[in-house]
């Protein structure tokens, strides 16, 4: 770490300390029941320790006074940890918000490069409104680019330094305010009124104020509301309980309100009730981490329930290009002459495919790729021949010799045009190649076939053992492409798919989606295209990559500012993580219950009946100190599990049944025996210490 | 423990096991109303009932109807229980001469029988007339039952339902029909092994008949309190075996005589015993099948049984080790309590030598396990852990077996707080059985666990305050709240069994247990219902390997700590003040 970061990280929790008193605002405190009401005990114990100082307590001061300061604690821990996670959002806040601030809009009369414009501060901006940005000029609000192309430094929101392309018309029409015009001019239609753009919502999301609770947040908090009304049901009986005991026993006297405080305190579930929302707001933070911005924190819990995926075959399964592989010889010739003539009709092919059938010749064959001058000019009298729709072939010519390559029919029917007959081996070849998924390019040199290229997509490395991966999860995966079923079978096959929706158009896309919908599925897709957006606002998950359209970027519930399909699965990943750690400390801060009782009962009631120190397995060491260590280890316990908190539980991808035997024993029977040892070892301290 | 002891349990739990198959299969062809063997007999029957009420067998009922008609029939019925009580005098079939009940009194007998609690305020042979123990009580013992059926029938069509998205937009998925599930459960189901159950009480010596008490003379004439010369005695009979049959088989446990099934003409033999604590998990345990059958996945109804299962044995073992085990009062006064050929040794207080050890801690477990609350021993007197015993099977919420009906879907509360955070370990929308359990689920299912608890401890905190509830404490110390505690955790948990050593027969008693025992069944039922109606709405998730498994021992031992953390913990301090600390400072 740099200085600057390491300054940085203590800014953070330097903030973070002081958020944590701000945050103690009964207001903002009642929002979260179980916390609430370990603040109300927390001021309760302070007026019974101030009650205890003035020689009126119920217990000695030193001790109320050690019950309060550690419940305080709790309650300023588990602040912290929210503060905590809050801290690097802000951070990301800051400099956004700097990057916005104080800009001057060249506000146009009419959307014209030549009309007049005047200048507007930025907020002065409303929807439909237009403007001109010229290089060095910050883009002053979220917009459609209009008119013009130009290149932006987007930096400022997606943190790569390359800039992109910005045009009017096509994908690459949206853009974004706070970024910068590197080069030419765009004319932009304001998309958004200001404090609703991009970067406000951005800014909203992770300063984690406008953060709403999830689904199964609310759903958990009710269980733990409903746990701790039933705790304090449990407390609050045991006064009158305990007053019976000790008129029937004749002993004794009656469980003091400070030791019923610490006993409520350490039943309700704190643990998991102090970190709750400190994991929400981590989880949104992983995403920004891996530069994915979600616009809501329900799509981040759907995530996890995603049950398939629609991935776009190119530039999610395959690399974006096919690439050469093979070069199949027809009619008698041999693969050198095949692979020669190939590589000559490509040396002028700037395309992907062009350039890998050159390499694939010297690789294989050992031919060396000749210079060429951009004017498709060798010095010996080449001459080439690009593609064009028309003919639908390129070539090269040389020395009388005429040398073309293209798709098969084209080819066939130029065979024949010049009289010649088709080679038996080449259709064979051809019809070979395409039931493999490729793609057959024939060459052709002065009218006779000499053989065909196979051309094919190259399934992404890895991404197969991903594919495996989430199958084990217990999600499927459906590739789109718009290449023709039987192409699709073959890459489908190949990445290890679970399915495939070829000749795809926006249309099939939406019905497909309904059709898993409709069998209970939640599904998750990426895109870019205007055309992709009525299955992205249909898709449960839907992540639009940056350089999408703004329609597109509309109606996802994510943006990917990396603009890498890929990503999904990380994003699916997140979700489930985020559930995984909400789950897994709830399940250990039941657990510890078990533990609490058996340290404060028995200490609760040992001047009534004695005999209930059968029950202190621990030891503890007097009733004072059996209380306090409880009290202490719940609170510290909030410590020990913030970077768990903030990290999240590891997720693997096994299926569902291993994982919940794997937490439910690290968390479950661990959540039970840690606080034996925890409590112990702290009342092993105190006596140590002399503190009790 | 003695071998015989060891072996009649075993064969017990072997025959409950084996029966469970056959009858939930039964159960489940009776709910989706598929041809019986019966149907010859009473599809006739069940057409002219449902002609005379109006009722057209197709109509489905959304949710809130369903709850609305289950209400209203409860309501009337719990109505009739009390005027009946209030005017047996002036009606027939009343040879011994009983007065009117009074207000307080009724009052709770009404709500007990309706809510199928049973508790008992009174000693049935010397306060009720043949006519009310049959048309007020016997006839809430099938109908309440038959409630708790119907409304788990309905909720388990609430995990079955699969709807269109036009029915789900709409505000009420049907759950079926009130009137027909409880007619048939009824019809179909209790009347038929009533009857049976009747005739076979009879051989073994249960009475039936309208005629009068017998007046015998004594063979060996006595003095009374007063020091009177008594040389005859009152011999309390009546129409017993019908009753009988259903208390037991209805999870209901109100006897006909004070003593229940303790006294000779309630429970004769050994053999009438072993029927008679078969019928008490009979249903429950089948009931279990029945869910599974009935969504189509048996795994399911075995997985839960399971987790029943493993609970009750466990707790079982306690008992009768409990039991077993000398008293240290009497071991110290030098009484020989070592089993032996001449003697069943242990804990023999208040139990019946005819039964002994075994067979009474397993009555007692299998009582307050199931909410069927007879009894053929007094719990009173068991040793503290053996009472403890019966105070846990009540506060796990009476979902280990359970009334029937009620016993399952009480479980299921506890089953969806247990996928819900199992679920979200998994990092998933927690599902079950294809079902999104979500916000509307969980407030639901938190207003069903949150209930009991604070009913229990709230009310036992006000009689151990109030001087009206402390006056009724016959034992002091630590004995006497666990009476108290008893008291409420029975009537709390529409249990009904008695701890006795508590003189309950009084204003405060009645009517605050009312109160408990009205809010206990349909503080549970009323929400169930709404879950059912939420998830039959619901789209049906297709299982993948991303889907949380429920039918797994993984799961069963999940679920089995939930329900005891969840359920038992909340009473832990209770329980240490009162059964606790009694055994402590017993072998102290």
């Amino acid at each position: 770490m740099s200085d600057k970061e390491i300054r940085a990280h203590q800014e953070i929790y330097r903030r973070a300390l002081i958020d944590a008193f701000v945050k103690l605002d009964p207001r903002r405190m009642a929002r979260n029941p179980v916390m609430f009401v370990v603040q109300v005990g927390s001021a309760l114990t302070t007026i019974l320790g101030v009650q205890a100082m003035l020689g009126q307590g119920e217990a000695p001061a030193a001790f109320i006074g050690a019950i309060s300061i550690w419940l305080w604690f709790t309650v300023l821990f588990a602040n912290f940890s929210e503060a905590l996670a809050e801290g690097r959002g802000k951070a990301q806040a800051e400099t956004l918000r700097r990057a916005r601030r104080d800009t001057q809009a060249k506000k146009l009369k009419k959307p014209q490069r030549d009309a007049s414009f005047e200048l507007a501060p930025s907020a002065a901006l409303r929807k439909d409104d237009t403007f001109l940005v010229e290089p060095g000029d910050l883009i002053p609000a979220d917009g459609e680019v209009i008119e013009g192309i130009a290149s932006v430094d987007e930096s400022a929101v997606t943190g790569e330094s390359a800039p992109v392309i910005r045009e009017s018309g096509g994908d690459r029409s949206a853009v974004t305010g706070g970024t910068r015009v590197l080069s030419d001019w765009l004319i932009v239609r304001v998309t958004a009124n200001p404090g609703e753009g991009f970067i406000d919502r951005m800014i909203g999301l992770v300063e984690g104020a406008k953060r709403q609770k999830t689904p199964n947040e609310i759903a958990l908090n009710i269980l733990l509301a409903a746990f701790t009304i039933i705790f304090l049901g449990v407390c609050v009986t045991l006064l009158p309980f305990s007053i019976y005991s000790v008129q029937s026993a004749g002993a004794g006297t009656p469980i003091t309100i400070t030791v019923l405080v610490a006993l409520l305190v350490c039943l309700i579930p704190t643990t998991i009730g102090g970190l709750l929302s400190a994991i929400g707001i981590a989880g949104m933070d992983r995403l920004i981490r891996r530069n994915v911005i979600a616009l809501s924190g329900r799509a981040v819990e759907a995530a996890g329930d995603v049950d398939v995926l629609l991935l776009d075959k190119t530039g999610t399964i395959t690399l974006g290009n096919r690439q050469a592989v093979e070069f199949i010889s027809v009619n008698g010739g041999n693969g050198t002459e095949l692979a020669q003539a190939a590589q000559l009709s490509s040396l002028a092919d700037e395309t992907p495919e062009g350039r890998s059938i050159v390499v694939l010749a010297k690789e294989k064959y050992g031919l060396r790729g000749r210079s060429v001058s951009a004017g498709g000019e060798t010095q010996d009298g080449m001459t080439f021949i690009p593609f064009t729709a028309q003919t639908r072939m390129s070539g090269v010519n040389f020395n009388g010799t005429e040398i073309r390559k293209g798709a098969p029919d084209t080819m066939l029917s130029l065979i024949r045009n010049q009289g010649r007959h088709v080679p038996m081996d080449l259709e064979r070849a051809v019809e070979n190649i395409a039931r493999h998924g490729g793609t057959p390019l024939v060459v052709v040199r002065n009218g006779d076939a000499l053989g065909v290229i196979h051309l094919k997509d190259i399934v992404k490395g890895g991404i197969r053992e991903r594919f495996a991966q989430l199958r084990k999860m217990g999600i499927k995966t459906v590739m789109i492409t718009g290449d023709n079923p039987l192409t699709a079978a073959a890459i489908a096959a190949e990445a290890g798919v679970d399915d495939f929706l070829a000749q795809a158009t926006p249309e099939t896309k939406l019905k497909l989606i309904r059709e898993y919908q409709a069998g209970g599925r939640l599904i998750a897709m990426t895109g870019d295209g205007t055309n992709d957006a009525p299955a992205l606002a249909q898709a449960d998950v839907a992540v639009a990559m940056n350089t999408g359209t703004q329609p597109a970027r509309e109606a996802a519930n994510m943006i990917d500012l990396d603009s890498n399909p890929t990503k999904l699965i990380d994003i699916v990943e997140i979700g489930k993580q985020l559930l995984m750690t909400r789950g897994a400390l709830a399940t250990f801060s039941i657990a510890n219950d078990v533990a609490k009782y058996f340290a404060i009962i028995p200490a609760a009631f040992a001047t009534t009946y004695p005999a209930l120190q059968a029950l202190n397995f621990m030891g503890l060491a007097t009733p004072h100190s059996a209380v306090l260590s409880a009290v202490i280890f719940n609170a510290l316990i909030i410590v020990a599990l913030i970077p768990l908190a903030l990290r999240g539980v590891p997720y693997r991808p096994v299926g569902a049944a291993q994982l919940l035997r794997d937490n439910l024993l690290i968390y479950g029977v661990g959540g039970i025996i840690a606080p034996f040892i925890g409590i112990k070892v702290i009342d092993v301290i105190l006596v140590v210490l002399r503190l009790v | 423990m003695t071998t015989f002891g060891v072996l009649q349990i075993a064969l017990y739990l072997v025959a409950l096991v084996l029966l469970v198959k056959p009858l939930g299969a039964f159960m489940a062809d009776v709910y989706e109303s598929k041809r019986t063997f019966l149907d010859p007999v009473l599809r006739p029957v069940e057409r002219v009932i449902y002609r005379a009420c109006g009722v057209s067998p197709d109509q489905e009922m959304a949710w809130k109807t369903y709850a609305v008609a289950l209400l209203v029939f409860n309501f009337l019925g719990l109505g009739v229980v009390y005027a009946i009580q209030r005017v047996q005098g002036f009606l027939p079939f009343n040879p011994a001469g009983q007065g009117a009940v009074a207000p307080d009194g009724a009052w709770n007998v009404a709500v007990s029988f309706a809510t199928n609690t049973n508790w008992q305020n009174y000693g049935g042979e010397t306060t009720l007339s043949y006519l009310a123990q049959m048309l007020a009580l016997t006839v809430q013992n099938f109908v309440s039952a038959a409630t708790g059926m119907a409304i788990l029938v309905a909720i388990v069509r609430g995990f079955t339902r699969t709807p269109s998205p036009a029915q789900r937009r709409r505000e009420g998925v049907g759950v079926g029909n009130f009137w027909i599930d409880l007619t048939r459960s009824t019809l179909y189901i209790l009347l038929p092994l009533s009857i049976a159950l009747a005739l076979v009480l009879v051989s073994q010596g249960v009475v039936q008949t309208f005629n009068p008490y017998v007046t015998a003379n004594l063979v060996q004439a006595t003095k009374d309190a007063n020091g009177n010369a008594v040389a005859q005695q009152v011999i309390a009979v009546g129409p017993a075996a019908s009753q009988i049959a259903i208390k037991q088989l209805g999870t209901n446990g109100g006897g006909f005589f004070n003593a229940n099934s303790a006294h000779p003409f309630e429970n004769p033999t050994p053999f009438s015993d072993f029927l008679e604590m078969l019928s008490i998990l009979l249903i429950p345990a089948a009931l279990c099948y029945t869910f599974g059958k009935m969504i189509g996945d048996t795994r399911q109804g075995w997985a839960i049984l399971a987790a029943m299962l493993i609970i009750f044995v466990v707790f079982l073992a306690v008992a009768v080790w409990a039991e077993s085990s000398a008293n240290p009062a009497l071991t110290k006064l030098g009484v020989d309590q070592i089993a032996s050929e001449t003697q069943g040794g242990g804990n023999m207080e208040g139990k019946e030598v005819r039964f002994g050890i075994a067979n009474s801690a397993l009555w007692a477990t299998a009582t307050t396990s199931a909410s069927n609350g007879s009894v053929n021993a007094m719990h009173d007197s068991f040793m503290p852990l053996g009472g403890l015993v019966a105070l846990v099977m009540m506060h796990l919420g009476e979902v280990v077996f359970g009334g029937v009906g009620s016993g399952l879907y009480g479980m299921f509360a506890f089953v969806i707080v247990a996928v819900f955070v199992a679920g979200l370990m998994v990092g998933r929308t927690p599902e079950y059985l294809g079902k999104k359990i979500e916000v509307y689920e969980m407030k639901m299912a938190a207003l069903v666990i949150l209930i009991m608890p604070l009913v229990v401890l709230f009310f036992t905190a006000l009689a151990v305050v109030l001087d009206a509830g402390k006056a009724s404490i016959l034992n002091p110390g630590a004995h006497g709240f666990s009476e108290i505690l008893y008291a409420f955790s029975s009537m709390g948990n529409n249990n009904g069994s008695a701890f006795a050593g508590l003189s309950v027969n009084t204003p405060f008693y009645n009517v605050l247990g009312g109160i408990a025992m009205l809010v206990a069944r349909y503080w549970l039922a009323i929400p169930m219902l709404a879950i059912a109606g939420s998830l039959a709405r619901k789209k049906q998730v297709p299982v993948s390997t991303g889907t949380l498994p429920t039918h797994t021992p993984l799961f069963i031992g999940w679920l089995v700590a939930i329900i005891l953390i969840v359920g038992a913990l909340n009473f832990f301090p209770a329980l240490s003040l009162g059964p606790i600390v009694e055994q402590l400072l017993l072998v102290k």
